[in-house]
């Protein structure tokens, strides 16, 4: 079988300060396939930015890869010259950033920029160039793009301005396109159109993309694996409806908790105990213990790692065939611990 | 100065539908706020282009009364920002009043919004672009608290914002670091500790708890409910998760091309849509199931609010459209269940009651791409 087009190998990213170095993604590794969309979910500030980052080798210092590799159809690109790896970002990776704003230029109007990037990286005459840019914004759902190619971007609202930064990111149809909350400023139709305009590349164009995002509904719909990552770690990986529908370890069972749903009527949402640890007290061994109903003595000793669970990969204790615990087991476990801890913590709400 | 004239909205169906609440705390009325959007003027008159008005907002009412939270949804570029900005006074409006408490707040200068400021507070929805780079967290925090005297001094203000961290599930260690040294969600939280630190009355938010994952936004969502429980705090809430408008709101309004379409108390709104615009965005509404459903992207033209559609906004994308529709906008009349829908055919009795629509639209340009 041919290499998977993104192989990320024991990846840390880490910001040395005056006291000491963090690691804030800390030693992960995952593929993704050519036409795969790999989604990406966790807990605020586990290192899902910082992971895409690295990949498009856009860290900001004095953030740096600190181990690891990256390999693109088969080739390191984390020890890339600059001006080398600035080709590949443009033509091989697309990057859509989280913050729409940072990736626009206040200066320059919307058509302006995206016909910049499409003469940059192909050989389209200036005509051309603005006749892909008004298709571009068509197909990202900008209403009337003829006239709104002209205006800047503090002339558009949100969602559209996101809407420019996703066009931007496929003017020359990369081969893996990191997508950082590509959706979230979106109102839920235009996500729709979105999400079926990156399904549509991965058909056509065996475009491979990586999907952070936060909205559970956009992941079932749009990834075929995912990844839930927790304190720079990945806690589990696998097929999408795996993950989604039956949950291992307990942080995954804690977020599944905590989606709310219209019709489901709640005074209060689950939440899981407790924040995440800062990056300079993550505890020895699970980075999950403090807050995990299931947490026992090994995980308080030594650091799981990603193994397989049926089709999964999941770093939890509960799982380690060492433990003695069947997978049945675990998770009868998880589950009755979880009604505990609700139980525990309607008791705390309600004093 | 003299009363405000009073839409004949207003008039034909008071805007407060649920008697749970009491008097309103905000009152917006025949709101309106228009971008001048023209090529420079010399383009302009070299191109002989005319000139280009974008009605982001026009014409809306709707109240809010103290301790309730008011929902606020509807498409990518249908005006909710606008609406949040001029409510705050980040923009004059064209027309119309907004009301405090009894007091006029539109169009006021910086100055004379002044003491309004520490009652009226704003979540934005960029919350990076919100946040001075070259401040420290715990001075980003402070700062509403120093500029309207809240606290005796360093140590308490001090105090505080470690509450306020706390609060947010950030650890008040944090508040020595720089905006820049936190992720997306991490930033919203930082805004969203600002926003509460002049302990305000009122709260505009807009998608406060998009960048956030699940879990950290239940801990919000469940904190802003404290907070409102214990403080009688008013919220206007935006957010295009439907779900969360759900648990939050207890009334929401959809908007749709700068006007309000349909205004309903929040379990009404999501069992009973009526207008046909808040039937099909429910039907979007992301498939956690898995299901296999495809989502419905709304059908047909996607609508420019510098040309919108004569008559009702909506009908070029309406399966219920017919002449009436095409020429004459629809105002808002009270329908049953406390809802206000301004939508000729439910007012005729010709949109059936049904739970969602199926069939959107006659496809083009767009939807094809979607659909293929
Ligand atoms: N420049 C920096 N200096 C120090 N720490 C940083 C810096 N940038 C990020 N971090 C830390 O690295 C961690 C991971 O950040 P990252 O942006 O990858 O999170 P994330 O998973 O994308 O979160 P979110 O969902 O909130 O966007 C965070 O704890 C953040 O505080
Ligand atoms: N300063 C401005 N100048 C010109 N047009 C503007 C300005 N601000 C907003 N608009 C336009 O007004 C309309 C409404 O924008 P607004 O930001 O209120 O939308 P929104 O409902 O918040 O959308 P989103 O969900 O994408 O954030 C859009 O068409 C936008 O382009
Ligand atoms: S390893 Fe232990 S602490 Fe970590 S998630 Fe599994 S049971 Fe919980
Ligand atoms: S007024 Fe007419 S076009 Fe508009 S929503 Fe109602 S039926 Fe449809
Ligand atoms: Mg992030
Ligand atoms: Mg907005």
């Amino acid at each position: 079988m041919a290499d998977p087009l993104l192989q990320v190998r024991n990846l840390v990213v880490e910001f040395p300060t005056r006291r000491g170095t963090l690691t804030a993604v800390d030693n992960i590794s995952f593929d993704i396939a050519e036409g795969e969309v790999l989604g990406v979910v966790g807990e605020s500030g586990a290192g899902k930015s910082l992971t895409g980052a690295a990949i498009i080798g856009l860290l900001e210092p004095p953030g740096r890869v600190g181990a690891g590799e990256i390999l693109l159809e088969g080739r390191r690109i984390d020890n890339l010259p600059y001006e080398q790896m600035r080709r590949i970002r443009g033509r091989q990776i697309g990057a859509i950033f989280q913050d729409p704003l940072t990736s626009l230029n206040p200066l320059y109007s919307v058509g302006r920029q995206l016909t910049e990037t499409i003469m940059t990286h192909t050989d389209m005459t200036p005509t051309k160039a603005r006749d892909r840019a008004i298709e571009l914004l068509t197909e990202v759902g900008i209403p009337a793009p003829t006239r709104r190619v002209d205006q800047y971007p503090h002339q558009f609202s949100g969602g559209m301005r996101q809407r420019v930064v996703i066009a931007l990111a496929l003017a020359v149809n990369p081969r893996l396109v990191v997508a950082d909350e590509p959706t979230t400023a979106l109102d839920v139709s235009i996500q729709a159109q979105i999400i079926a305009l990156l399904k549509k590349l991965c058909r056509e164009h065996g475009t491979a993309i990586m999907l952070v995002t936060h909205d559970m509904g956009v992941i079932a719909e749009t990834a075929d694996r995912v990844a839930v990552m927790y304190a720079g770690r990945i806690a589990e990986i696998g097929p999408v409806r795996e993950v989604i529908k039956n949950a291992k370890h307990p942080y995954t069972h804690g977020l599944m908790g905590s989606i709310p749903a219209v019709g489901h009527d709640a005074e209060r949402l689950e939440q899981i105990p407790g924040s995440m640890p800062r990056l300079t007290d993550i505890p020895q061994g699970c980075a999950f213990n403090p807050r995990c109903p299931q947490a026992h003595e090994r995980c308080f000793r030594d650091r799981p790692e990603p193994l397989p669970v049926e089709d999964s990969r999941v770093a939890c204790w509960l799982y380690n065939e060492a433990n003695a615990l069947s997978y049945e087991d675990a998770k009868r476990a998880v589950a009755a611990k979880e009604q505990v801890s609700e139980a525990q913590l309607e008791e705390q709400t309600n004093v | 100065m003299s009363e405000a004239p009073v839409s004949d909205v207003a008039e034909k169906a008071p805007a407060r539908t649920d008697g749970r609440f009491g008097h309103a705390m905000l009152k917006v009325q025949g709101l309106k706020r228009y971008f001048d959007v023209s090529a420079p003027w010399l383009n302009r008159v070299l191109e002989k282009q005319p000139k280009q008005i974008l009605k982001a907002v026009d014409g809306i009412d709707f109240e809010i009364a103290r301790g309730e939270t008011f929902g606020l949804v509807g498409e990518s570029g249908c005006g909710k920002s606008t609406v949040a900005r001029l409510i705050v006074g980040l923009y004059g409006p064209t027309d119309g009043s907004i009301t405090l408490e009894g007091n006029n707040i539109a169009g006021l200068s910086r100055k004379e919004m002044a003491p309004m400021r520490r009652r009226l507070q704003m979540i934005f929805q960029d919350p990076y672009a919100s946040l001075n780079p070259r401040w420290r967290v715990r001075d980003i925090i402070a700062e509403p608290i120093r500029a309207f005297n809240l606290t005796s001094g360093n140590t308490e203000t001090a105090e505080r914002v470690a509450e306020l961290l706390n609060f947010v599930g950030l650890n008040p260690r944090d508040g020595e670091k720089f905006p820049h040294e936190f992720s997306g969600g991490q930033r919203q939280r930082i805004s969203i500790a600002r926003a509460l630190a002049s302990k305000p009355e009122f709260l505009v938010c807009d998608e406060p708890t998009s960048a956030l994952d699940v879990s950290v936004q239940a801990q919000i969502l469940n904190l802003m409910k404290d907070l409102q429980r214990e403080f009688a705090l008013t919220y206007l809430f935006i957010s295009h998760n439907l779900a969360v408008v759900y648990h939050i709101s207890d009334r929401v309004g959809v908007m749709y091309l700068g006007k309000l379409v349909e205004v309903a108390p929040s379990k009404t709104l999501f069992s009973t849509p009526r207008h046909p615009y808040t039937r099909m965005l429910l039907d979007t509404i992301p498939d956690l199931d898995m299901t296999g459903r495809e989502r419905m992207p709304v059908g047909g033209e996607v609508p420019n609010p510098i040309t919108p559609p004569p008559g009702c906004a909506f009908h070029p994308r309406c399966p219920f459209a017919n002449d009436r529709c095409k020429s004459e906008a629809p105002q808002p009349i009270a329908v049953d269940g406390g809802a206000l829908v301004a939508c000729h055919g439910v007012e005729e009795g010709r949109v059936p009651q049904g739970p969602i629509l199926a069939t959107p639209a006659k496809p083009d340009g767009l939807a094809t791409s979607v659909h293929e």
